[in-house]
């Protein structure tokens, strides 16, 4: 017992230390994460002056064009949503299915936009579509431009998105697609008689039901916060109106930024309470961070 | 950088089919833009397709429709990016050439000064964020409550995402000229201000460092105890451990997860355009003014010739960032 002992004593500070040095660690971290968020809101609350109010949450609603801004992101987070999916849902299956040798091109082409910050983008958007009136006000493609570019309705805006979401959207179908083994699932509903468009809804697509979700959500995320290239192309969806609505009313954008936060972190958790019940819990944190990158905001 | 991209870069066989592949990828326009994109390149054995002949004659062509779009929204603006990159137009005769005078420009003056200040604030935030994001990391990895370390990488995942016009507002109320600590704590009497470079990095490390948390992590969990264990019985030190097993080990993941922060930081537009305007000269910002006609006409091909110069920076980052990911998740494998 006497033996022992020394090495229990030598043990003990060995351990403290890095105890103390973890809890100061994460104190600091926490305070980082969390004043902000907590500041916000009593900054929406507690007005100078005035004292506690809830004045701007209640006219959130009654805001000019809070509605017809957040309507906007939702529709072009819907649209986005649905053509990313119809673009990268055949092309991954193909791809994994029977299509080996165009899996670099698809890497590559879904990672492509990580290369080209937004703004980038943005820029060259804009330069394509001043060759509608500069160049091209005679033919019928004109029309087209002046189509797309519709305030109410900006389809260019789903363009640009979904070029920005194909990086993430790639990751989660792809590590979807990696966690169930397609082929046996095909062949098999294949042998038994199902046709092709039967085989992809009825069997693939329910087996991917997590992933779809994820890339969904994220692609959703990503649209109703996207300020870049809506802002520079002179469109106005959520995220620009926050800012617009902030030159009248600081607190009222607080509330909404604050309000819109809660919103995208409600959605991420599902997600990644979502693929917590899935696969090791890959798809969230791998898809999230890939957003993050993405992103890029 | 994450589970699953451990899984993905392990399965990269490097047979003949990734080869020929990527040489295939090469070929197209748009793979010509971004080499660095190319050594991702990841090829299941061909042995698969050959079983099932049937359907990969005509498997392609669900990949038709992707590749056409990305050429109309991604290849269109690029190729518009660089042609107008090179030309200039006499303002006169509306007659345009070929010119390299808009990339000279780009490189000159008040362009210059954001170019450099961009990069300067990204490498400063990436820095920072690195370290800061590391020892983050250590301690929940190393910390035995399970749930802790569950909270925090969620929370990363969330907050990694929180960038943009929300963060900008969030930090405007809390340290802005009216901010809620500004006014309570008298800071603004300290000469602080949020609406500078040192504001600006502040606000840029709420997602920076929970990105590098998200990036290391899976290194962190590579590194054995019995690596440590055998050093501690071979009487190194602390110091000596972290020296010569656990840096060496880590070092592709720090740099890939610093690179990674770097190019987040030096692309992000919306948060510092939501926060200073234009008090912090960044090349995010000189782009966005040339675009929306707030400078003279005719600098719009500067802009264009700015965006050109943030590719070609974002382009180094990716051409760092994905051999080192490689390397780092074939050593943790």
């Amino acid at each position: 017992m006497a033996g022992l002992n020394p090495t229990v004593c030598a043990a003990a500070p060995a351990r403290q230390r890095p105890r103390l040095w973890r809890g100061a660690v994460l104190l600091v971290a926490g305070l980082y994460f969390l004043v902000p968020l907590v500041a916000s809101a009593v900054f929406t609350v507690d007005i100078p002056n005035e004292g506690l109010t809830l004045d701007a949450y209640t006219h959130i609603f009654s805001a000019d064009g809070f509605t017809s801004s957040l309507l906007l992101s939702i529709g072009l987070g819907v649209a986005t949503i649905v053509v990313v999916l119809a673009l990268m849902v055949p092309a991954e299956i193909a791809v994994r299915l029977s299509a080996p040798r165009l899996r670099p091109v698809l890497e590559v082409v879904c990672s492509l936009p990580l290369v080209v910050p937004s703004v980038a983008l943005v820029a060259g958007i804009g330069t394509v579509l001043k060759w509608g009136p500069d160049h091209l006000s005679r033919t019928p493609l004109y029309r087209t431009f002046v189509a797309i570019q519709d305030p109410g309705f900006p389809v260019v805006l789903v363009l640009a998105y979904v070029v920005m979401a194909l990086p993430f959207v790639h990751r989660a179908l792809d590590s979807g697609l990696r966690s169930i083994d397609l082929r046996t699932l095909v062949e098999a509903a294949r042998n038994l008689g199902a046709s092709w468009p039967h085989v992809l809804l009825r069997v693939v697509l329910p087996n991917l039901k997590s992933a779809l979700l994820g890339a969904s959500f994220l692609t959703l995320a990503l649209v109703l916060g996207e300020f870049t290239v809506a802002q520079l192309l002179g469109f106005q969806p959520f995220a620009v109106w926050i800012v617009q609505a902030s030159g009248s009313n600081a607190q009222l954008s607080v509330a909404v930024s604050l309000l819109s936060l809660l919103l995208t972190w409600a959605l991420l958790l599902a997600l990644a309470a979502l693929g917590g019940r899935g696969a090791k819990n890959r798809t969230p944190a791998t898809a999230v961070s890939t957003a993050a990158a993405a992103d890029k905001e | 950088m994450t589970p699953s991209a451990h899984s993905c870069d392990a399965a990269v066989a490097d047979g003949p089919g990734a080869v020929t592949g990527a040489r295939h990828g090469a070929g197209s326009p748009e793979a010509a833009a971004a080499p660095a994109g190319g050594t991702q390149a990841e090829a299941r054995p061909s042995r698969t397709a050959r079983r099932s002949g049937r359907g990969s004659g005509r498997a392609w062509l669900a990949v038709v429709p992707l590749l056409l779009f990305v050429a109309v929204a991604f290849g269109l603006p690029l190729a518009a990016m660089v042609q107008g990159a090179f030309t200039s137009t006499d303002p006169q005769t509306g007659a345009s050439s070929a010119t390299f005078g808009n990339l000279d420009e780009s490189l000159r003056g008040a362009y210059l000064t954001a170019l450099w200040g961009s990069v300067k604030l990204s490498a400063v935030c990436a820095v920072i964020g690195a370290v800061l994001g590391l020892l983050l990391a250590q301690a929940v990895v190393t910390s035995r409550h399970r749930a802790l370390r569950e909270a925090v990488l969620t929370a990363s995942g969330v907050l990694a995402n929180f960038g943009g016009v929300p963060l900008a507002f969030a930090f405007v109320a809390t340290l802005g000229n009216a901010g809620v600590l500004t006014t309570r704590l008298g800071l603004d009497r300290h000469g602080w201000s949020l609406y500078s470079f040192w504001g600006l990095a502040l606000t840029y490390l709420y997602f920076l460092v929970p990105l590098m948390v998200l990036a290391v992590v899976p290194a962190l969990d590579g590194l054995r105890p019995s690596w440590r264990e055998a050093a501690q019985s071979s009487g190194a030190t602390t110091w000596q451990y972290w020296h010569h097993v656990g840096l060496p080990v880590l070092m592709p993941s720090l740099l890939g997860g610093l690179v990674l922060l770097f190019g987040s930081a030096f692309a992000a537009y919306a948060t510092a355009a939501a926060m200073v305007g234009s008090s912090v000269p960044l090349i995010t910002l000189q782009i966005a003014d040339a675009l929306s006609g707030n400078v003279l006409v005719g600098q719009e091909n500067v802009a264009l010739a700015l965006s050109l110069d943030m590719v070609v920076v974002a382009g180094l980052v990716m051409a760092v960032h994905l051999p080192l990911q490689r390397r780092s998740t074939r050593w943790l494998a």
